[in-house]
């Protein structure tokens, strides 16, 4: 078979090296910054900005080299994350950022592994892989940013969407009640779980920093703005009129049973770090009960990577 | 005495166990599965051996999530390999993309029962075959192993592992149920006789990597999580350095590297069995179990003095095509037995261009081929 095919342009290293070097250095943030990735995709008034920002901050606050982290995203607006940073980036398939996160820090227990999706890729068609992923307690930091929607694809009604609310698939108002995320983490076997708005970048920073400490797989709720998507059938206003909102209508409450945690449509927002616990992680487990006794049995030394 | 990772020696093991020791000896050191019949013995033998070699096994939620694990787990530098059968390879489809866009190595073993949809779970079926090329959406080279006997399951099943670090992409063995519950002698031989391709690290430094080079006939060497290189693995369109370029130019690049790594390594990769085929009139092709029968048959036609060969597909994809066209100037007929209603034949069929009559003997699953019917069969046409 003979193929036809258009010239191929090929691709200029020193073209590109050019474009993605320049300006790059100028921030303090830039280190962490993959060279040429900036300005990002996101609209005028989101809040992923804001989330990615608390979690450098956090990687920064722990003295973090780049060179120890690793952040796996999945598909949407949240998903275009990891490809900003400048560490070891996957940008995986939709829904499946934590099975996928799953065998990178399995394979490779050393790694600090972050997952940064949205509330539709790890709550809907991901929303399998994140409970079983508590269940395991694998040493996964999970940060979901809600925005009550599917922001990439234009505002549709997504598994956190409030019972009533307009999305432009739900144009008369949403049928079904969100789920309440932190409430699902807990009850999934998560040893963190937190929920802050972008209006709260302290205390999500200090969320981020706390789930570094901990060993298993947590949890960290950001509710962010999404004026386009969301904001405008929902008549909530700019980015910053959604600020106001969160200001104005979340209540702090360390602590609390995640449970009385729900959040409806134009309802107060309970934000806080409500679980803290611990438990051993998926590899302790598998070390303790598994490798032990397999390498008993054959009567060999531990050895390797799981050992 | 230590586990061995490498079970030097002769054993009697069916063909699903053989695949798993193939890989352990290729250095798998992680697996990611789910139960699923005929293959479940696969991850059982993992779940046994891997924490004894110092691997990792774990039973994922479903096979899209097992297929997303061991996508993680090469990234995190480990080999790794699942195992399913039909339902699962399909659950599998979307993150077999992922690891076809990403190139990414590892080993995907589908022992085929019949299907479509549940099908005969405990019962052959030869019916995943097309799936295996063409199953996940877009353009990609396949590479697709087929073992015809437990001895083969376990040194393709190694070789699969070769091939995926070679080509930097996940490699299939499409065993079938006969051959996965058969048991048989298995040699497993000493570690260093065993090609083992280990996978090699970035040469160059940073400002000079190129993770996703399409310059070349081969993908650049990859830089796994840890290294220091900041890889971004994307399964958007991306361009040589990974950062994702959404534009017609980068698209041609980049497909026609996942592409033609493979096409223009095709003759590198593709192994065959020939028997009788030098003066053959009738040729017959096949692939795993269904090519046992098959021996048989061409066994017992030569003994009839009649010239009938077979050409046994040891690797599917890539597809013989120049073989069989060649073959075509030779043999007025070609006979493909397999459990499907017509799967590879359209291949035979492509590659013959008219030059021969391709017969294609078909049965929708649940049992083999016998002999006996291949030889009437190749019977009819001398």
């Amino acid at each position: 078979m003979e193929i036809i095919l258009r010239d191929l342009q090929p691709f200029d290293k020193k073209a590109v090296d050019e474009a993605i070097e320049r300006d790059h250095g100028l921030h303090p943030y830039d280190k962490y910054l993959k060279p040429g990735r900036i300005p990002h995709i996101w609209c005028p008034g989101c809040g992923l900005g804001v989330v990615l920002t608390c979690f450098i901050e956090g990687v920064m606050r722990k003295g973090y080299s780049v060179d120890e982290c690793a952040v796996v995203s999945g598909i949407g607006c949240s998903g275009r994350v990891a490809g900003y940073l400048e560490m070891d980036t996957y940008h995986t398939t939709h829904g499946r950022a934590i099975a996928f996160a799953t065998g990178l820090a399995l394979a490779k227990p050393d790694l600090k592994v972050t997952v940064f999706s949205g509330d539709g890729d790890l709550f809907a068609i991901g929303g399998n892989h994140l409970i079983h992923a508590a269940r395991r307690n694998v040493d996964l930091k999970v940060i979901c940013v809600n925005n009550f929607n599917y922001g990439m694809t234009g505002g549709q009604v997504a598994p956190t969407t409030p019972l009533g609310a307009k999305t432009s698939t739900t144009p008369f108002g949403n049928a079904e009640p969100g789920f309440n995320l932190p409430h699902l983490a807990h009850a999934s076997g998560a040893v963190y779980v937190a929920r802050w708005t972008t209006y709260h970048p302290r205390q999500l920073v200090d969320s981020i920093c706390r789930t570094f400490d901990k060993k298993g797989f947590t949890f960290v709720e950001a509710i962010a703005p999404c004026p386009i998507g969301y904001g405008r059938p929902n008549k909530l206003g700019s980015g910053l009129d959604e600020m106001r909102y969160y200001r104005e209508m979340s209540e702090v409450r360390n602590g609390v049973d995640p449970k009385d945690a729900d959040i409806t449509l134009g309802g107060k927002i309970i934000v806080g770090a409500f679980v803290d616990t611990e438990r051993p992680d998926f590899l302790e487990n598998y070390c303790s009960k598994v490798v032990a006794k397999a390498q008993q049995k054959s009567g060999g030394r531990p050895k390797g990577r799981a050992a | 005495m230590a586990a061995k990772d490498i079970l030097t020696g002769e054993h009697f093991i069916h063909g699903d166990a053989a695949c798993a020791e193939g890989g352990l000896a290729a250095g798998c050191r992680f697996f990611a599965g789910y139960p699923i019949t005929p293959a479940t013995e696969i991850a059982e033998r993992m779940a046994r051996r891997l924490p004894e070699v110092g691997g990792v096994y774990i039973q994922m939620e479903d096979e899209i999530g097992s297929m997303a694990a061991i996508l993680g787990a090469s990234w995190g530098g480990v080999k790794s390999m699942t195992s399913t059968s039909g339902p699962g390879f399909s659950l599998m489809m979307e993150n077999i993309g992922l690891g076809m866009m990403t190139e990414t190595p590892c080993v995907v073993v589908d022992v085929q029962r019949a299907g479509p949809s549940t099908g005969l779970p405990t019962l052959v079926g030869q019916a995943d075959m097309m799936q295996a090329r063409w199953g996940s959406h877009g353009d990609y080279g396949c590479i697709a192993l087929a073992p015809a006997s437990p001895q083969e399951c376990f040194d393709l099943t190694a070789h699969a592992f070769n091939l995926a670090e070679i080509y930097r992409q996940p490699v299939f063995v499409m065993t079938d149920e006969v051959v996965g519950h058969m048991t048989e002698k298995v040699v497993i031989p000493p570690k260093d006789k065993l090609k083992i391709v280990e996978r090699p690290k970035p040469a160059v430094a940073r400002a000079n990597y190129l993770p996703f080079d399409s310059s070349g006939p081969l993908p650049a060497p990859m830089a796994v999580a840890g290294q220091g290189y900041h890889v971004h693995v994307t399964g958007l369109t991306h361009d040589e350095r990974g950062y994702p370029v959404i534009t017609d130019v980068v698209q041609e690049r980049n497909i026609r590297h996942i592409v033609d790594k493979i096409r223009k390594n095709a003759e590198k990769i593709i192994q065959v069995e020939m028997i009788d085929l030098a003066d053959a009139e009738v040729v017959v092709v096949a692939y795993g179990c269904t090519s046992r029968a098959a021996r048989q048959a061409i066994e017992n036609l030569r003994k009839r003095g009649l010239k009938a060969g077979l050409l046994r597909l040891v690797t599917v994809w890539p597809f013989p095509s120049d073989l069989i066209r060649r073959l075509a100037e030779q043999a007025h007929t070609f006979i493909v037995p397999e459990i499907n209603y017509g799967q590879v034949v359209y291949e035979v069929d492509r590659s013959t261009k008219g030059k021969a009559k391709v017969v294609l003997m078909a049965l929708m699953g649940g049992s083999m081929h016998t002999p006996t019917e291949i030889e009437a069969a190749v019977g009819r046409y001398l």
